[in-house]
């Protein structure tokens, strides 16, 4: 690790001021951030520190949506009986992200504003079309997810909360790296009363919608519905662990398997 | 007392300190004006190096030294054990430098050491040192180091350390010829890296006032690395040179060999009269810790009409790796090749090993050492017999095994087991795990969409190693006893010195319950120390299940002597003949009265020898023994397993495992199954998660553990163990090794599992680990399924 300065911001707006120094970073949980720097791959002049920022966090529950702030821990959104109430898939979906120690410090913002292409929770954004508030303005997931640990976010912009709409039934299953426990492929599909979204993480070089399931998913909610082939094997990642072919197969298990546990 | 605490599952004395984080490892010892080392490694399999300026570095503030191989010239890694081929030539044995000298030869090759105040400090000031390489096409593929253009060493030809063989090629062909039927088996044994859970860490002292040299060292054994690095590398006599294995937080077999940065510490803390310190992060721990496995093997095994094993036939490629490892040359010759008789009264037997260098990390002993390749390559061989003879895997077994009652038995390939029952062991593992109602399971599991399948395998071993004569002859060039000093204090507590060392067995506990029952003393009497070359008379160390078949021996000979002084010490005190003087629950007594001293009143005496027999006797109780054993000691069981697939993922997952093994006498049972849980897991990590992957240019796929996948607890589920212990003959204690019998005999039980899983779908073959991707692929055959056609 090269040496940095380190700043706790007080707020949101604190942070984006200070982020404004050359080299800045800002850090939330750090479980990418921290291990990239561990390796010399990252040297951020000055960290700035968001864990001091009340503003950030928080989960809450209005008619239409389920607000959870950037800085919360998947550990409290595993936990939370407000999540498991509105969306248990989400709660689920925490609950499965790395391990206990990633899950008490990780957070929400810190993974979608990384949008590592084997993160789980793109996935669910995605699918449940949520949207991103940031310190300038509200994004929805669909133009938020920009491929491989890209995202529409500027530079100084932080997010705030993650909105999600409430679905009708969702679920998440992923099939994970047995080293890493990254996903190897997670796939969310989410029902609505008038559509069907589903995004698939870990399999491509970002998350990505199934245009052909959503489609035949809405006309009939089934597990049968999901047909082999609408994900190419072309389009999938390839690696030790999993070769293209593998993973688009996945891809269909997973969305069947989601499907049927989807409540 | 008597026999209460043998046999008895006490608890580990020294988990008090390792679970309440006061165990006190190499990393946890800090020198006064301690200097900080920083190793650069090659990024390059194989490259020369051109040029390398470290001006830069060097000028930083904060930088004490910069060293290279132009710098550091001493002598080379010395190798433990010297393999002759076939042709009477010894093995090829190239210098192994502790700094590269003008070539790297795999990444992690060590090119330069730079030393500072601060870790940081040196870690900043390593990335100004310019170093100009010029890669090389790098041999990485072992089946294609022997016809290679590119050599690993310029002067090793094919890359070819050495072409071994044992065994009677004459009478396995004749066999052969006659044969019934013949199996064959194509199989790789793969590539694994240790990790034990604390990386390897060494710091070396320097005494400006006596000239003497202090390494500390995440080493299994201290008194090895003193010789090896005292008298080859560094030129230090042994009376100037202390090693300090202090806590060790795993070995796993990595633990024993004389490493670079162990050489580097300890002459640049003589250069700079600074003590210096070196500590491995993960990612060097995966680049610079010896390998484990890796062997290519093709074997065939000839049958009579009943199925019954006329030859065995095996050829192998044994991986080195970049550089000979202490240990490297003899673990697929003398400690796998000579296994090959397996539980099995196989009466010709013939192998062939072939050694090669390749661009990668030296590979060495990993929990097991050869025993788990040869049983892995026997058991799935057997396995591939009993289909080809459409006999059930136990009835081929129980057809072919060494009869309880023609022990000892001597193989056709050195060996001679002294005792052993492997049609009970097997029996026992067969009613413990359900063997004969395995198919209402598998049908069960169908209904449910799974496969499920069972898998067992049969196991012999040699450990306790091991008989110096025997080992010498095989081309050790080190003696292979134990020594232990057993100290008998006034007040009549007890220390142990131990030769061997203890990183995870719990000799703190089981050697304190072998002294504690021969004195009558309880085990919180007995303190056991190990680890230190100037508390320990002499020691070789723990590794091939040795500490107690050979180290706990010595302790017991020690303690014989301590009796039979204590004797004639309470012979004088009670007036009687010292023949009369009986030792029991820690009294001397004067047979068939009730006079009586106790062992502390008879230590008090030795050391306040006011009333003594000081013209026959010296003061003081306290004795040394050695102890080299006559022969290995030979553990042996059975283990199944069981397994369920999901055919959609391909997904194996154990649902079952049974091991029935032999141990001997058992001194503590606990730790015992402890030892035997611990190896399960890492075997069941052999079969079905790791696998160390390098690139055609030599660089490591697998450098990290985001990659590179270890066992956790829930990929394994609750074992179910049991024992059939027949005492050892040739051990004075009836004991038989423990610590790698779990890793030695589980890989075939789970592959075999996952292939009979598998069998209805017409897959006869699996290699290891049966990943997911793996599985999935040979139930869709969309990959070769037999490397063999």
């Amino acid at each position: 690790m090269y040496s940095f300065d380190y700043a706790r911001a007080k707020n949101a707006k604190d942070a984006a001021k200070l982020l404004a120094k050359k080299e800045a970073k800002v850090v939330a949980g750090g479980m990418t951030l921290l291990p990239t720097m561990k390796q010399r791959l990252a040297k951020p002049s000055l960290l700035v520190d968001l864990a001091a920022s009340k503003d950030l966090k928080g989960i809450k529950k209005a008619a239409k949506a389920l607000t959870i702030g950037a800085m919360t821990t998947h550990a409290e959104v595993a936990h939370s009986s407000v999540v498991k109430g509105a969306c248990a898939a989400l709660a689920a979906l925490a609950e499965g992200i790395g391990d206990p120690q990633v899950r008490n410090r990780g957070t929400i913002g810190g993974s979608i504003a990384n949008n590592d292409p084997a993160a789980d929770y793109p996935a669910a954004c995605l699918a449940l079309g949520a949207t991103i508030v940031t310190t300038q303005r509200k994004i929805p997931a669909d133009k938020f997810f920009k491929g491989m640990f890209e995202t529409a976010l500027k530079r100084n912009e932080l997010v705030t909360a993650i909105q999600f709409p409430m679905a009708e039934k969702a679920a998440y299953i992923k099939f994970p790296n047995p080293a890493s426990r990254y996903a190897i492929v997670g796939v969310f599909v989410a029902k609505f009363k008038d559509e069907v979204r589903v995004a698939v993480t870990g399999a491509g070089p970002g998350v990505f919608r199934v245009p052909a399931w959503e489609e035949a998913l809405a006309k009939k909610w089934s597990a049968d519905a999901i047909a082999a082939g609408a994900v190419k094997a072309a389009d999938m990642n390839s690696d030790i662990h999993a070769t293209a072919e593998y993973r688009a197969h996945l891809c269909a298990v997973m969305a069947k398997r989601a499907v049927a546990a989807a409540k | 007392m008597d026999g209460s605490l043998i046999g008895s599952p006490v608890r580990r004395k020294e988990d008090q300190r390792f679970l309440t984080g006061r165990g006190n490892y190499t990393d946890d010892i800090n020198r006064p004006g301690q200097a900080y080392a920083y190793i650069i490694r090659s990024p390059h399999g194989h490259a020369k190096i051109k040029k390398i300026d470290a001006s830069a570095a060097a000028k930083t503030k904060g930088v004490i030294a910069v060293f290279t191989g132009d710098d550091m010239k001493v002598g080379s890694l010395p190798c433990g054990w010297q393999v002759k081929s076939t042709d009477g030539s010894p093995m090829k044995e190239p210098p192994h430098p502790p700094i590269a000298q003008g070539k790297v030869r795999h990444v992690g090759d060590q090119v330069c050491v730079v030393i500072a105040e601060t870790y940081a400090i040196a870690r900043d000031a390593a990335e100004k040192v310019k170093i100009d390489y010029q890669p090389l096409p790098a041999v990485v593929d072992m089946r294609r180091a022997l016809e290679s253009k590119s050599l690993v060493h310029d002067d090793v030809p094919k890359n070819l350390c050495y072409d071994w063989t044992i065994g009677d090629a004459k009478a396995v062909n004749d066999a052969f010829a006659k044969a019934h039927k013949v199996a064959k088996i194509e199989l790789i044994n793969n590539r694994l890296i240790a990790n034990a859970m604390e990386p390897r860490a060494a710091i070396g002292d320097y005494d400006r006032s006596n000239g003497d040299y202090t390494l500390y060292t995440t080493s299994q054994n201290p008194h090895v690395i003193r010789l090896l690095m005292g008298a080859f590398v560094l030129q230090i006599p042994e009376s100037k040179l202390r090693v300090v294995a202090p806590d060790v937080g795993g070995g796993f077999g990595s633990k024993i060999y004389h490493y670079a940065e162990e050489a580097i510490v300890t002459w640049a803390a003589g250069k700079l009269a600074r003590p210096v310190k070196w500590t491995a992060e993960r990612s060097e721990s995966f680049m610079s810790d010896a390998h484990g496995r890796d062997h290519i093997t093709h074997a065939k095994v000839a049958m009579d009409k009943d199925g019954r094993f006329l030859a065995l036939m095996v050829d192998t490629m044994a991986n080195m790796g970049a550089y000979l490892s202490t240990f490297a040359p003899c673990i697929p010759t003398y400690l796998h090749g000579t296994l090959l008789a397996g539980n099995y009264a196989t009466p010709a037997i013939y192998t062939n090993v072939k050694a090669v260098f390749t661009n990668t990390v030296p590979v060495d002993a990993y929990r097991g050492a050869g025993r788990p390749e040869c049983t892995y390559l026997l058991e799935r061989l057997v396995d591939v017999a009993a289909r080809e003879m459409k006999l059930d895997r136990a009835e081929i077994r129980r057809r072919n095994f060494i009869h309880a009652d023609d022990f000892p038995y001597q193989t056709p390939v050195a060996l001679k087991y002294d005792s052993g029952d492997y049609h009970t062991l097997m029996d026992k593992a067969i009613r413990l795990s359900g063997w004969d109602d395995f198919e209402k399971r598998r049908a069960e599991a169908k209904k449910r969409g799974k496969l499920r399948g069972i898998g067992i395998s049969t196991y012999i071993e040699a450990c306790g190693i091991a008989p110096s004569a025997v080992v010498g002859s095989l081309g050790a060039r080190a003696g292979l006893y134990e020594c232990a000093n057993v100290r008998v204090h006034p007040t009549g507590s007890v220390t142990v010195f131990t030769g061997t060392h203890s990183h995870g067995q719990g000799h703190e506990t089981t050697f304190a319950q072998l002294v504690a029952e021969r004195l009558g003393l309880t085990v919180e009497q007995v303190d056991v120390v190990h680890g230190d070359t100037a508390k320990i008379p002499f020691g070789m160390g723990t590794y091939g299940s040795r500490s107690l078949a050979v180290g706990g021996v010595a302790i017991a000979k020690a303690l014989d002597k301590i009796i039979a002084k204590g004797k004639k010490i309470a012979a004088h005190l009670l007036e009687a003949s010292e023949s009369d003087i009986e030792f029991r629950n820690g009294a001397f007594t004067v047979a068939g009265t009730d006079k009586k001293k106790m062992l502390g009143e008879v230590s008090l005496a030795a050391y306040v020898p006011h009333n003594y027999p000081i013209d026959k006797l010296e003061p003081g109780l306290e004795e040394t023994a050695f102890f080299d054993p006559l022969n290995f000691s030979y553990p042996a069981g059975c283990h199944v397993c069981e397994v369920e697939i999901d055919p959609d993922t391909g997904v194996t997952k154990i649902v079952n495992f049974t091991a029935v093994d032999d141990f001997g006498r058992v001194l503590n049972p606990m730790i015992v199954d402890g030892q035997v849980h611990g190896g399960i897991a890492q075997g069941i990590g052999q079969a079905l998660l790791e696998t160390c992957v390098y690139d055609d240019n030599g660089q490591l796929v697998t450098g990290s553990l985001m990659d590179y996948c270890m066992p956790r607890a829930d990929d394994l589920p609750s074992f179910k163990t049991g024992t059939h212990n027949v005492p050892a003959r040739d051990n004075p204690l009836g004991v038989k090794g423990c610590g790698e019998v779990g890793a030695i005999g589980s890989p075939p039980a789970v592959i075999g599992a996952v292939i009979d899983a598998l069998s209805p779908l017409g897959v006869t073959h699996m290699e290891m680990p049966a990943t997911p991707l793996r599985v999935w692929q040979a139930i869709n055959g969309t990959k070769h399924r037999k490397a063999a056609e």
